[in-house]
């Protein structure tokens, strides 16, 4: 255990573990030292100088290493001649802080003059408007008046397009370096970088293609102005008008905690639409990151089906109907669903004495109710990747793996194909049999073991077999893990199906396959069902489809691949006649004679020893963490099962 | 006197192998590998050697701050002699260059270090190629290599090349430069002795502090501290240059005055004209009034600053009085906004600005305000920057500007 420093930070006292930086300490009383380039997740580098201060250090006699007292007996401080960057300095016993004095605001407020002479201050046309430290700190601080020749002021490329996802605007620049740093020190993918020196210095882009990263968009998120934007949200609208509903990112396992920012929007017809996905800090599941693909979901769907073809009435009897007539109806779900769906589907099921699928390509869930977290994995502990291209498929799980690697995780990868985390495994095999050994080997000597597999039933077993303090499947979707927690069977491929009449919920992928060999399709889908509809009129068979809310619209819990039981919120208003998942299947089970619960809640616990208020529990400790536009987590941390 | 450092110009040929042993190459060298290694750090402590680069840090307490826990232990020479107005370590490197190489080993030995790097400035590559052949000499004659005469002690210099910017001469940005990445300043602490090269112990020192090390140890801490004054012991080369007859390199006791240099060396101001100002330490300097009293200081880290100037790596330049500053600061503007490396906002803007308003008042266009607001820009610069480039940056303007104001009337 590091012990406490007690230090005074504008007279007030406050004790922090030791090796904290100055402006966090500093947070944590509600003080906030102005930042640019500092960022409590990466090294100080001490570059804007932004974070002047005042620093005083109580004085010792050199001989006898006593504290030296004034003549009142409190300690005598020796202040320094010049301000010091608060972020390179951590703090130490009885040191005397002044962040507001007259010459450290001078300070401040000199650094900001200097930061602006060539900055645009576009802010009524800038993305970053309304959420930029620059911004902030320039309304606050500012002179009205330059003191810099107009003329001379430097411009630069205000269009730079450093890859499809990310543009750069070089004026707008202050050379903080933050998102060069996030790329080398935080991902290890050095793919952007200083070029030029002095008064020249830009930022480039060193991969081919530019910007060659899963992670880029978070640079966006903590560029502390608006020289990084996103292709998608760019000019897209201001961050004031938006509203924030915290989410569960869909795209991946993981189970990344997201904000939808979301607004009324002409380009739609006034509908309220998502405009941007942010990152919603949870540190034991992404910190304060989200992958590109999660930050660049779609959800627009514009073809979706927004009520049955036949109407709601007519569409829940026909299933109901349906169900009820064939003698053995099937019941197949895949993990894009949430539990409260899931629970309502598999307890019809179960009342009808029908099978419950889950359609999943990986293997092995029913072996997997002992993984957990690994997000902490460091020194002493080691780490199995088997079977999956964890950048591709969970591209989270890729970066923590490489940051247990910067904390001394011993890591193996073992895959048919290279991968990106060859770069950082100190193991790498191209056949599993070598791998599960190198594993038994490192694990022998391991404090914590993991292994994250994506494969079928035998190499899961095989995983198993290791017996890791957690065994964590790499789904194909975000909430298989939570249909294993729920009993339902696996399935990899949908022959089962064929001929029978069959309740399927899910991607409407799943959907063109189950119409492609069932009898009788109940569809309930949130997806575009066209492709689907089309299918059915060419193979013949018979379909009812009964449209889902999808996340955005929807209240209900996710379960991540790690065992973290997360909630969502409903951020636009429904779709057309739309309904809860788990409310259609409600409605269908009620012509069938069985009742189920209609309120996402009372479904939840149902299942969960839980309710929603311990989902919705906070870390507001974590916030200190923060540096950028990534969201607080006040809406809840989720819980681990 | 004879020549401590510049000993090629008293002995023809010291350069080539065979005549450096003759006249006691490598003594010092041998001597040091026989006695303990934190002896010979006291040595150089004990002859009160100062830091020849710039800041004058005594060279015998750097290496003791070398930490013991950490290994391995790197010693990296500062070639990159940028300042404008120094051109000493270019001479000592190409026409002394054993004894440099000695003091590297010395130092080397000192502080345990195997491997030792020589950091030259890009435009040096020749003087690259020709220490890689005396490196290779010294290998040969057995003074580099594995077991050095006989010694447990082993060691191998390199030499590496920079690519042509000033501020890879401010030590972590050196480091920097080293590991291949941007030549950037490191914030310090921590020191390179605690975390250096690689994140390593490692000792920087200039090229002609090294150099001075053979004769220490050779001769002792007394007999080194005949020359020199009792705070600054020893003797320095000065390089002088500007507006005097005889410019060039001169080695002479610390503590010579700047008259001496300038009039009795430098064969004083040349068409009759009278000096006017004294830059002691190159384009980072001070302007000094060069009156009677800057004239009889002596050269010496503790007295330069008595006349409001630092001894720096005491490259003398000389102003005559048809030299106006507005015209001399926009050339050490021009320079400094050209080499300051961006990191930090005071200086990368600051740099830029000054350059911007120096330009301004030079051509004439420029107002009162702008000469105060020039003034006010570099104190709003001093003491807020990253590295000393950034402070060094205003030191000319700002002394100009209060101890010159007629060159300055609009
Ligand atoms: C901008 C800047 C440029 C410097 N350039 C040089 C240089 O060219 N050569 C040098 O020896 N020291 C230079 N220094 C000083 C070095 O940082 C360092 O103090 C020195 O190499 C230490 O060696 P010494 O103790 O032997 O003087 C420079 C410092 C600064 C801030
Ligand atoms: S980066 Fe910030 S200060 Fe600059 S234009 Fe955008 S909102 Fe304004
Ligand atoms: S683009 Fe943004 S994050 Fe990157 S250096 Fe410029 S201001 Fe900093
Ligand atoms: S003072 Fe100048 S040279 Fe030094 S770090 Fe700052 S920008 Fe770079
Ligand atoms: S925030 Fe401290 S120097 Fe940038």
């Amino acid at each position: 255990m590091t012990k406490d420093i007690t230090l005074t930070i504008d007279g007030k006292e406050v004790s922090v573990p030791a090796g904290t930086l100055i402006p966090d300490a500093a947070k944590k009383i509600g003080i906030d030292i102005p930042v640019f380039c500092y960022h409590p997740k990466m090294e100080p580098v001490g570059m804007c100088r932004q974070c002047l201060v005042e620093i005083g250090r109580p004085a010792f006699d050199r001989t006898t290493g006593e504290a030296v007292l004034e003549e009142d007996g409190s300690p005598k401080i020796n202040w320094g001649w010049k301000l010091e960057t608060s972020c390179t300095n951590p703090v130490s016993e009885g040191m005397v802080v002044n962040t507001k004095s007259e010459k450290a605001v001078k300070g401040q407020n000199e650094m900001l003059e200097f930061q602006l002479l060539s900055h645009p201050l576009d802010c009524p046309v800038c993305d970053k408007g309304g959420e930029c430290l620059l911004q902030d700190l320039t309304l606050a601080h500012g002179g009205t008046e330059s003191r810099f020749n107009f003329d001379e002021k430097r411009h630069a490329e205000k269009k730079v397009a450093l890859s499809d996802l990310i543009w750069l605007d070089r004026e707008r620049c202050i050379q903080c370096g933050r998102c060069v740093r996030f790329q080398s020190e935080i991902v290890g993918e050095a793919v952007l970088g200083f070029e030029a020196r002095g008064s020249h210095t830009q930022i480039m882009t060193t991969s081919e293609p530019g910007f060659d990263s899963a992670f880029s968009g978070n640079t966006t998120d903590i560029c502390p102005v608006g020289a990084l934007t996103t292709a998608q949200f760019r000019f897209g609208a201001r961050p004031w008008e938006m509203e924030a509903t915290a989410s569960v990112c869909t795209e991946c396992p993981v189970g990344c905690n997201t904000v939808l920012n979301t607004r009324r929007d002409v380009k739609t017809g006034g509908k309220v639409v998502v405009k941007r996905v942010m990152p919603r800090q949870n540190e034991s599941v992404n910190e304060t990151w989200i992958c590109d693909k999660g930050r660049f979901t779609d959800f627009s769907a514009d073809s979706r089906l927004t009520a049955p073809s036949i109407g709601w009435t007519d569409a829940i009897a026909s299933a109901a109907q349906n169900l009820s007539a064939a003698d053995e109806p099937i019941f197949v779900v895949d993990g894009s669903l949430p539990n409260e769906d899931l629970f309502n589907i598999k307890s019809l099921a179960d009342e009808v004495g029908a099978k419950a699928y889950c359609y999943s390509e990986v293997g092995g869930g029913e072996l997997t109710t002992k993984s957990g977290t690994y997000g902490k994995s460091g020194a002493g502990d080691a780490i199995l990747v088997i079977g999956s291209d964890l950048y591709v498929d969970a591209p989270i799980f890729w970066l923590r793996a490489k940051q247990a690697v910067d904390r001394g995780a011993t890591l193996i990868v073992a895959t048919e194909e290279e991968t990106r985390l060859d770069n950082f495994a100190s193991t790498v095999v191209r056949d599993f049999a070598q791998g599960l050994e190198a594993a038994k080997e490192a694990f022998s000597k391991a404090e914590n073991t993991v292994i994250l597999y994506k494969g079928d039933d035998a190499l899961a077993q095989s995983c198993a077999d290791l017996n890791p303090t957690s065994l964590v499947g790499v789904w194909n979707d975000a909430n298989t893990q939570g249909a294993w927690e729920m009993g339902y069977e696996a399935i990899s491929d949908l022959d089962v199906l064929k001929g029978k009449t069959v309740y399927v919920a899910g991607k409407s992928a799943l959907v063109a396959s189950a119409l492609e060999v069932a009898k009788f399709v109940v569809a309930q889908t949130a997806e575009d069902v066209q492709i689907a509809v089309s299918i059915t009129e060419a193979s013949g068979s018979k379909c009812v489809t009964l449209p889902s809310r999808n996340i955005s619209e929807s209240l209900g819990t996710f379960t991540s691949a790690e065992r973290r039981v997360q909630l969502f919120h409903p951020a636009v208003p429904a779709e057309g006649d739309t309904l809860p998942g788990f409310v259609i299947t409600a409605q269908v089970a009620e012509k069938m004679g069985v009742t189920l619960d209609i309120e996402a809640e009372d479904i939840f616990a149902n299942f969960f020893d839980l309710s929603y208020a311990d989902l919705s529990k906070t870390n507001p400790e974590e916030k200190l963490l923060i540096g950028g536009n990534c969201y607080e987590n006040t809406q809840g941390v989720g819980v681990q099962l | 006197m004879d020549y401590m450092l510049l000993r090629h110009r008293d002995i023809n040929n010291i350069n080539q192998i065979d005549t450096f042993l003759k006249e006691d190459g490598f003594e010092g060298f041998k001597k040091a590998l026989k006695m303990e290694t934190v002896d010979v750090t006291n040595e150089v402590k004990a002859a009160g050697l100062r830091g020849r680069g710039g800041a004058g840090f005594p060279a015998g307490v750097k290496w003791s701050f070398m930490d013991n826990n950490n290994w391995p232990h790197y010693v990296v020479a500062n070639a990159d002699e940028s300042e404008p107005g120094t051109f000493k370590d270019r001479e000592i490197m190409e026409s002394n260059p054993f004894q440099f190489l000695e003091g590297i080993a010395i130092a080397s030995y000192a502080v345990g270090a195997n491997a030792a790097y020589v950091y030259l400035r890009g435009e040096f590559w020749e003087v690259a190629h020709f220490l890689d052949e005396k490196i290779e000499e010294m290998e040969k004659a057995g003074f580099l290599g594995e077991n050095i005469q006989g010694s447990e002690y082993s060691l191998k210099i390199y030499t590496h090349l920079g690519a042509g910017a000033y501020i890879c001469g401010e030590e972590t940005a050196l480091l920097e430069s080293m590991e291949g990445k941007r030549g950037q300043p490191r914030v310090r602490p921590p020191f390179p002795p605690s975390e250096g090269l690689y994140n390593k112990p490692t000792v920087v020192n200039n090229v002609e502090t090294l150099s001075s090390v053979p004769y220490i140890i050779k001769n002792g801490a007394e007999g080194y501290r005949k020359f020199g004054t009792e705070k600054s012991p020893g003797t320095k080369i000065f390089s002088l240059s500007g507006n005097v007859n005889n410019p060039g390199n001169y080695e002479l006791p610390l503590g010579t005055t700047f008259r001496e240099l300038i009039f009795t060396h430098g064969g004083g101001i040349p068409d009759g004209k009278s000096i006017k100002a004294i830059m002691p330490a190159g384009a980072s300097s001070s302007l000094i009034v060069a009156n009677d009293e800057a004239l009889d200081t002596a050269m010496d880290y503790e007295s330069v600053p008595n006349v409001g100037g630092d001894l720096g790596s005491a490259s003398v330049i000389v102003v005559d009085d048809s030299v106006s500053l507005d015209w001399l600061i926009t050339k050490t503007m021009d320079f400094f906004h050209h080499e300051s490396c961006g990191k930090c906002t005071p200086c990368r803007e600051g740099s830029y600005w000054m350059k911007k308003l120096t330009e301004r008042i030079h051509s004439g266009e420029g107002t009162e305000k702008d000469v105060e607001l020039l003034k006010d820009v570099a104190y709003q610069i001093q003491g807020k920057t990253l590295c000393a480039l950034g402070e060094f940056s205003t030191m000319a303007v700002v002394t100009s500007i209060e101890r010159f104001p007629e060159d300055f009337k609009i």
